[in-house]
């Protein structure tokens, strides 16, 4: 029989402290059980000292006073029961559900911190996932397994591009492969959460997705928790029951305010704008859990969302998540303003995967040269642009006049597209030729003549 | 392998914070000694002692550790077991083997698998060199065993241990834990000599004395080679913001740098970017060698989500692994990915030890350990007498992509080679994206004399005419930035023409093509001259009178850029073709100015 305490020594924001604990370990479950009510909340031993145990409370703190609850530590680390059944339910930031459905059982279960994959076990991500939509198929390649992040601002229409690329994107080989999606909402708006319910719907795969949502209005210690309750049944669909796993997550940025808020309440000294020093490990602990493993059939590819404050990729944020995932789809906010969508800003867009998921046998064998010729060109269309401004385009030469009709032609027709608009890899590519023939020949110097020969669209 | 267990009084856990962990009852511990926490036996370090109190960070998750706990000591600082059996193997941050990690958990790595290391079964076909009675010294070869196809380890005496031969077994097959030698010391005290020995991974490993470095390392990478040059033993840092191709930069040094030994360290990285490794360092060839890369190569993998103190001991155990082929008289070339990582497991140790942080929360002793680590590089005379080299090229992954950031600014500080990558030129897809104007190379004149004896009397003089051209052009764009080019005179705009070539045909290089990726020094400097050779026609025709864009053959320029993958890296006979080419158009061209 595990002890029980009464006395509550302090609390502080999303942690409580209490003393003269015997026998508990790090990383505990707690039960703290309000005695008017019953009401049962949960936290987790996160410090122990000596005798003097921090607990952080995954829901609200408020009420809770020395003497008016029940401190039951149960003996048990922070574990999920798993099961198939998880799929078309809805649960909160703990795993608890939230749909009126009833409890899962299971004698699987699964602890939420995941541990870290053998790299000698993994496989190394190499099949294309076409997502439709020719600025990420052609420049920013998805590969199946990857973690690949959109960076987006505030108002930029990222819900919907991650919304379009569910609905279109084609997951497995052959249809005896499954696959399934996992949702996790951490500190949306219910708006948000609505929407993609609703996409969901529309897209019939409702009954294979799994959502962990934490609302806005949520209690903060639950956002910590929300993605890795999330990503472990992703791990569980993915590698025990060898699906193929789409995981969209949103908003990284929530969550990092709660860490730092969290850390904050610890007291614990704060690296950059305030964030604690740890945060890169912590993010990481998420996103390494993406991949894919040898020789077994199922996979996480891993599409989070974060909003960078201010706009600024420079910010802890999108900055240690691009140092972790493998590329990113960046959202141009002056593109969102000329009314294209999806606004991918391709510049600073990457995947770092693409390199080996591509050309010949997966995609197309200029597909690399395409990719690059037209990330010189359109880099050069920004120079000329600049330009442009102090001398006016009348003044320029002819070439750059050029470079002036292509930048405006690949927005309008390549990175603009329909939300419901799905291109094939095939298609975008001719796209991409078709747009490259606006230039002079001289300037792609990135093409190679055979396949300038078989490709180059040929003037009538 | 078996922790030898002292009779020596254990620690109660008292305390638990993450990674960090107090305990009680520690008077007899050892500062740095190696300690085992908790029923799971977690592998741990002491890095505070204060009374009976000690601190402890723990290589492995602590989740389920509970106080009252007991704290094991093994009576030696952490050590690696150094043998043969490293090569062609992939280990964690304190050393063991991810294969074996994988026998005994299939997936994922758990915590409590004890201390694990080199394979202690396998058998080495070994060949011993002494006889009784010969005279041992430190750090001297007793026997060799060909632990890989391409590389001997010459097996060592312990770098604190002499004597004279006393007994040695027949040549044969022996595992790393037979003692083949026995030896007395001068204290007449018998010592047993082993394939391997074990040695505390935050000691140095001693050295006869320290040379001079005066041979560049080459990686066949042109920006490298020609413009920023690495000495064998040197120091570099390439520091560049995400997305920048650093990992690029080091996997392409790792693959094609010709020193004997590479010791790759993927520290607080991408899991997926050692999976990739492992599956393509065995196929690519090594052009020196004929055989695979892999051959040669040791691989430590503290990916971004293994636990962060182990980050810390991933650099530590990198670095003595490479100074034991370094006593055997190999040159070893050590790359860190990334060296900002280990900044920040430090850091955040630092943190939970609630020590008083300097500049962005990092500890105050964070440049003395940059110091301390890229001071154990360079080009030495082993104890053995033999040469041998350490060359340690580090990523930095600056916060931001700023450079001014602690970590990049006190690494500029210890190293010699600055590779400056940048975000614009990666963004236009220029790769290797390394910035000319802000890297640089403080190897030039030391290894002036080795380019100008073994490339061409001018190789230099060439290089720093070229990067002067760079250099020009700089200026020149925030002009046409301002003005657009073709108010520019001619001959400017003539550097113009160069400098485009010299970016898009010789500085950016393309590893995914088969003869791209690595570019003999020959073909380089061909290359070069050959551009430089254009040039200075181009000028003969401006003095007359022509204008740019009639000196502008479309048609050569264009073989310009593509002369990395036209011209074949053994056969360079195209480059005198496309001089002559030259002169066949200017010949023309200038005589119908000359009328």
């Amino acid at each position: 029989m595990k002890k029980e305490y009464l006395q509550i020594d302090k609390v502080v924001g999303p942690l409580i402290q209490i003393s003269d604990v015997d026998d508990v370990f790090y990383g505990e479950v707690v039960d703290i059980v309000e005695i008017s009510t019953g009401n049962i909340k949960k936290g987790k031993v996160i410090k122990i000292e000596e005798k003097n145990v921090i607990i952080q409370v995954f829901q609200n703190t408020a009420g809770l006073a020395a003497g008016n609850s029940i401190i039951k530590f149960t003996g048990e680390a922070f574990n999920l029961p798993m099961s198939l059944d998880l799929q078309g339910r809805i649960f909160n930031g703990i795993g608890q559900p939230i749909d009126n459905g009833s409890d899962i059982f299971s004698l699987v279960e699964a602890n939420i911190n995941g541990r870290p994959i053998n790299p000698m076990s993994r496989e190394y991500p190499r099949n294309f996932i076409q997502t439709g939509i020719s600025s990420i198929d052609t420049l920013a390649t998805l590969i199946r397994g990857q973690k690949l992040p959109i960076f987006s601002g505030n108002g930029l229409p990222h819900n919907e591009l991650a919304a379009q690329i569910v609905r279109q994107a084609r997951l497995g080989d052959n249809v005896n492969e499954e696959f399934g999606v996992v949702f996790a909402a951490i500190g949306v708006k219910h708006d948000d959460e609505k929407f993609f319910r609703k996409s969901f719907d529309e897209a019939n795969v409702m009954d294979r997705v799994v959502m962990f949502v934490n609302y806005a209005d949520d209690p903060i210690a639950e956002r910590v928790t929300t993605p890795r309750c999330a990503l472990t049944a992703a791990e569980y669909l993915a590698f025990e029951k060898h699906m193929h796993i789409l995981v969209v997550m949103t908003d990284i940025t929530s969550y990092c305010e709660a860490l730092r808020e969290i850390s904050s309440a610890r007291e614990e000294v704060p690296s950059r704008k305030g964030y604690p020093g740890y945060m890169y490990s912590d993010l990481a602990s998420l996103y390494e859990r993406a991949g894919m493993l040898k020789d077994q059939v199922g996979s996480i590819t891993f599409l989070p969302i974060l909003t960078m404050p201010n706009d600024d990729i420079t910010h802890p944020i999108p900055d240690l998540t691009g140092y972790i995932t493998e590329g990113q789809i960046v959202l141009g906010r002056d593109l969102f303003q000329r009314s294209i969508y999806p606004p991918v800003a391709i510049l600073p867009s990457l995947s770092r995967l693409m390199k080996d998921g591509i050309g010949e046998g997966f995609t197309r064998g200029d597909h690399a040269e395409v990719a690059n010729q037209l990330f010189a060109s359109y880099s050069k269309v920004q120079e000329v642009r600049d330009l442009s401004q102090i001398i006016g385009e009348e003044d320029l030469s002819p070439t750059d006049k050029k470079y002036m009709a292509f930048g405006r032609a690949f927005e309008a027709q390549f990175l603009n597209q329909g939300f419901d608009e799905g291109r094939n890899i095939i298609e975008s590519l001719d796209l991409g030729w078709q747009l490259l023939s606006l230039l002079p020949l001289t300037e792609l110097d990135r093409l190679s003549p055979e396949n300038i020969d078989k490709y180059f669209p040929k003037k009538a | 392998m078996a922790v030898k267990q002292e009779n020596k009084a254990k620690g109660i856990i008292s305390a638990i914070n993450g990674p960090v962990i107090k305990g009680k009852n520690m008077t007899s511990f050892k500062m740095r000694e190696m300690v085992t926490v908790g029923e799971q036996r977690l592998i741990g370090e002491v890095i505070v002692l204060e009374g009976d109190i000690g601190t402890i960070q723990v290589y492995e998750e602590t989740e389920g550790l509970k106080t009252g706990q007991e704290i094991t000591p093994t009576g030696r600082p952490l050590s690696l077991k150094l043998g043969p059996g490293m090569l062609k193997n992939m280990f964690d941050g304190i050393q063991r083997p991810l294969e074996k990690i994988q026998e005994l958990s299939p997936i994922f790595i758990p915590e409590g698998i004890g201390l694990l290391s080199i394979d202690d079964k396998k058998l080495w076909s070994a060949t011993l060199t002494v006889k009784p009675g010969d005279l041992l010294l430190a750090g001297s070869s007793f026997g060799t065993v060909q632990e890989t196809q391409v590389i001997k380890n010459r097996l060592l005496v312990p770098p604190n241990l002499s004597g004279t031969v006393v007994s040695v077994v027949p040549d044969g097959e022996y595992t790393i834990e037979d003692a083949l030698v026995t030896i007395r010391d001068a204290k007449n005290e018998l010592h047993e000599l082993k394939m391997a020995h074990e040695w505390p991974v935050r000691t140095p490993r001693p050295n006869a004395y320290r040379r001079e470095t005066l041979v560049p390392l080459i990686t066949g990478q042109r920006v490298i080679d020609i413009f920023f040059p690495i000495a064998k033993g040197g120091t570099a840092a390439i520091p560049g913001g995400f997305g920048t191709g650093k990992t690029m930069t080091q996997h392409q040094l790792a693959k094609w740098s010709d020193a004997d030994i590479i010791v790759y360290i993927g520290c607080g990285e991408r899991g997926n970017e050692m999976t990739e490794v492992i599956e393509d360092f065995p196929k690519l060839i090594d052009p020196r060698s004929g055989k695979s890369i892999m051959e040669r190569t040791v691989l430590i993998a503290n990916t971004s989500n293994m636990p962060v103190a182990a980050r810390e001991a991933s650099i530590y155990t990198g670095i003595t692994i490479a100074e034991y082929y370094r006593d055997m008289g190999y040159a070893v070339a050590m790359m860190a990915d990334s060296t900002s990582r280990w900044a920040e497991a430090l850091r955040e140790i630092s943190g939970r030890l609630e020590e008083m942080p300097a500049e962005e929360g990092y500890p105050a002793y964070l440049p003395s350990r940059i110091a301390e680590f890229y001071e154990r590089a360079g080009s030495i005379e082993t104890l053995g007498g033999d040469d041998g080299s350490i060359t340690i090229i580090g990523a930095v992954s600056p916060a931001g992509g700023d450079f001014s950031e602690p970590v990049t600014e006190n690494t500029k500080r210890f190293v010699n080679v600055f590779l400056a990558l940048d975000k614009s030129l990666a963004y236009a897809r220029h790769y290797p994206a390394i910035n000319w104007l802000e890297s640089y190379s403080g190897y030039i004149k030391i290894l002036s004399d080795w380019y100008e004896d073994n490339v061409a009397p001018d190789c230099i003089t060439l290089r720093n005419k070229m990067l002067e051209l760079m250099y020009e052009e700089n200026k020149l764009q925030e002009m046409v930035m301002l003005v657009g080019e073709d108010v520019l005179p001619d001959d400017q705009r003539w550097v113009l023409e160069i400098a485009k070539i010299i970016k898009v045909g010789y500085l950016q290089q393309n590893a995914y093509n088969k003869d791209d990726t690595y570019v003999p020094l020959e073909k380089q400097y061909a290359m070069l001259k050959a551009i430089e050779y254009l040039y200075e026609r181009g000028r003969e025709g401006l003095k007359l009178g022509i204008p740019t864009s009639q000196l502008k053959n479309v048609d050569i320029f264009s073989q310009f850029i593509k002369m990395k993958y036209t011209i074949p890296n053994d056969d360079l006979s195209g480059i005198e073709t496309l001089k002559d080419e030259i002169d066949q158009y200017y010949e023309v061209l200038f005589k119908k100015y000359e009328n």
